[in-house]
């Protein structure tokens, strides 16, 4: 899944915004007229697009490795400070790094006139969603939507691959001698904590909204499909607005998981490194408010112009050695955005540093956008976020087109030279207009 | 915009296929207490069909067969995949194994464990590289994927197949989670009028609860529509099997009900 993103505060790129409004209206009221001709992308064989009406991230945060809200976030980013350890998560005996948040384990869930509620939902990886939620000011600016449309009208549309399967783990450590079975607690919270739908359930719980609610669970790619189904929502009038985004905390499975896939670093990962050995894994929960485009006014905001999906169709945890399905999603958000190749000033990559993904990667991005692109990966800050790496992807993307600076890669001491687009090691200070976030995920889902 | 439905298949303990349910979902026949056999998911090679989950089986069976019967092309259609628990069978080995000293588990569980499992195998067993997405809605995941994937038909402008399956969980995680029995239905939604059009319908959101939610007549298919998500498409997949103009309203997070207009084509 790949999303573009635009900043919108400067006159041309309003003018940008109205262009892309006509257009679209055009194309609705021609829908076999392929909009895509216009441009020079070549449209995918498989993956056609049609141009979208802008939308508007109106507020989003960010609590990762790197720290909690936008201001810390982009200190580490600026100071190149990684959020990388050894890994201390319980008594996990793997040497790796990880990419832990500080201080999740003395959140509190509950309090207030839905304490019962929301204590049902107690687990780290609704801790952690409640410390997203807590940051720059966004339980405030969901509840001034939840006003202004209406509870019903506000969608939460979330992302995650492992939901709170640590409570399971734990559990399944103190089933009956006799028979079997788990602990009564568990079983009773269990909807409220492991079941998938539980953060995006926790959320709206949270949140008081009442809209149409999902968690979408594509692996690598969650959170960044959700930017696309919410969008959707609201084109086809379910919702005026919605909560975006992902969360993903650490757990036994993945980590244990990634490891038994031989893909895991023993040391901080290295993105587009010639030695590069693997990934790192961490946590962060990411939220976005996604509106229309006429309420562009807050001074963060910036604009979704356009996203990309596809599938490899190719093996369950590796990527298609052509990069097809990373080229289609690629495509397909430059024809919705209404952009070429030539528009899109900073992409921001997956970038896992496995030695697969990086290298695919870069053909896919050289095949689309050629050799002089600045790209780079963020993952050596916060580590790879799994199911948050999308709403990741995209918070960090909008930081660089509100600060102006681009991130470059930190860990990597020399850019593999095997690989052929324009990746960044040091940070640059510059203006960014419009920029493009990758997301690919296992089951070839990008 | 109305939305076309071209191939719908179902698999459950009362119902397996198409030829078969029309019938007792139309309530030309009783419902009957038989085994339903284990679908063949021939789709996948022999060496994936041993490896796969059965949930992975039952969702790729119902998906291929919906295509077929709508005579479609699996490379140029999208897919919604909607499971409310997901791949319990593996994950309950993995916990198993995680709670053991040495903590050994192997990749391949690992990468089988994931809820887009269905999804995944979807994409290479066809080769498509449309957009397919895994999503999970508790009891309303076959809600959730029906406003996901009409939506994908009427913005997208592509055909889009909805693939809603659960089995009940192994014993331990069972009592977590008792879904009643397992089920999996397929159905293909278009924006194009062609001659495999089963129905044409309209979708709605409505905050209105006053009026009652679709039930099954039977009492059997109706314990059935209660105790697993993905046959909550039951009423809807009746409306198509009796070829009448009706409307189905269907729970939508106990907040919100889905109002689909059926007109038989």
């Amino acid at each position: 899944m790949v999303q573009s993103l635009v900043a919108i505060p400067t006159k041309e790129d309003e003018h940008h915004l109205a262009e892309c409004h006509r257009q679209n209206q055009t194309v609705d009221h021609s829908l076999y007229d392929p909009i895509g001709h216009r441009h020079a992308v070549p449209q995918h064989r498989y993956v056609g697009a049609r141009s979208m009406a802008p939308l508007i991230l109106t507020h989003y945060t960010l609590v990762s490795a790197l720290g909690k809200g936008l201001g810390e976030t982009y200190r580490a980013l600026r100071n190149r400070r990684s959020g990388l350890r050894p890994c201390d998560f319980e008594d996990v005996g793997l040497t790796t790094y990880i990419g832990r948040v500080g201080g999740v384990e003395d959140v509190f869930i509950g309090g207030g006139t839905k304490s019962t509620e929301l204590q049902q939902f107690d687990c780290r990886n609704n801790r952690l969603a409640l410390l997203g939620l807590q940051q720059d000011g966004f339980t405030q600016a969901a509840i001034e939507a939840r006003e202004r449309y209406g509870a019903h009208r506000v969608a939460v549309i979330l992302g995650s691959s492992t939901s709170g399967i640590l409570e399971t783990e734990h559990a399944y450590r103190h089933r009956d001698a006799a028979t079997g079975a788990l602990p009564s607690s568990y079983l009773a919270a269990h909807r409220y904590t492991h079941n998938m739908f539980s953060s995006a359930h926790f959320v709206r719980t949270y949140l008081g909204l009442r809209g149409p609610a999902m968690v979408i669970s594509t692996a690598c790619s969650s959170s960044a499909k959700a930017f696309a189904t919410a969008a959707r929502f609201i084109e086809a009038g379910f919702c005026d607005a919605a909560v975006v985004g992902g969360v993903d905390s650490l757990c036994l499975t993945i980590l244990y998981g990634f490891a038994s896939l031989g893909l895991m670093s023993s040391g901080p990962c290295r993105p587009c490194d010639e030695h590069r050995d693997g990934l790192t894994l961490g946590e962060s929960a990411g939220f976005a408010l996604l509106e229309k485009a006429e309420y562009a006014g807050q001074p963060e905001a910036v604009a979704l112009l356009g996203y990309g999906e596809s599938c490899d169709g190719y093996h369950m945890s590796h990527p298609h050695p052509d990069g097809t399905g990373a080229i289609g999603a690629m495509q397909g958000a430059l024809l919705r955005s209404g952009l070429t190749s030539g528009d899109i000033d900073y992409i921001h990559l997956h970038g896992t540093a496995t030695r697969a993904n990086d290298t695919i990667e870069d053909t896919a991005v050289h095949s689309v956008f050629g050799p002089s692109t600045p790209c780079s990966s963020t993952k050596g800050w916060t580590g790879h976020t799994l199911g948050a790496a999308g709403v990741t992807g995209a918070v960090i993307a909008a930081m660089c087109l509100t600060r102006r600076f681009v991130p470059g890669t930190v860990n990597t001491t020399r850019i593999d030279p095997s690989l052929s687009s324009r990746v960044l090691l040091e940070n640059r200070e510059q203006p960014v207009r419009r920029v493009l976030s990758n997301s690919f995920g296992f089951g070839g889902n990008n | 915009m109305p939305v076309f439905v071209n191939g719908m298949v179902i698999w459950g303990l009362v119902l397996d296929g198409w030829a078969g349910s029309r019938s007792v979902l139309a309530a030309e026949s009783p419902s009957c207490e038989t085994a339903t056999p284990e679908p063949s998911a021939c789709l996948l090679p022999p060496n994936e069909q041993r490896r796969s989950s059965q949930s992975v089986r039952w969702a790729l069976h119902v998906a291929q067969e919906a295509l077929q019967q709508a005579g479609a092309d699996a490379r140029e259609v999208a897919s919604v995949f909607a499971s409310s628990d997901g791949e319990t069978g593996v994950l309950d080995r993995l916990c198993t194994a995680l709670a053991m000293p040495q903590r050994t588990i192997s990749p391949t569980l690992f990468h089988h464990s994931v809820h887009n499992a269905a999804s995944g195998y979807w994409g290479i067993a066809t080769g498509s590289h449309q957009s397919s997405t895994a999503l999970a809605c508790y009891d309303s995941s076959f809600c959730a994927a029906l406003l996901e994937a009409f939506a994908y038909a009427e913005i997208e402008e592509r055909p889009v197949l909805l693939v809603a399956y659960d089995l009940p969980p192994p014993p331990p995680l069972y009592a977590a989670r008792p879904l009643r029995g397992g089920f999996a239905a397929a159905l293909l939604f278009t924006r194009a009028p062609s001659p495999h059009n089963l129905a044409q319908l309209d979708l709605e959101l409505s905050n209105d609860l006053s009026g009652e939610p679709t039930n099954m007549d039977d009492a059997r298919l109706e314990t059935y529509r209660s105790g697993n998500q993905a046959a909550r498409s039951l009423p809807l997949l009746a409306a198509i099997a009796k070829q009448q103009d009706t409307l189905v309203r269907l729970e939508y997070l106990e907040e919100q009900h889905v109002v689909v207009r059926f007109m038989p084509c």
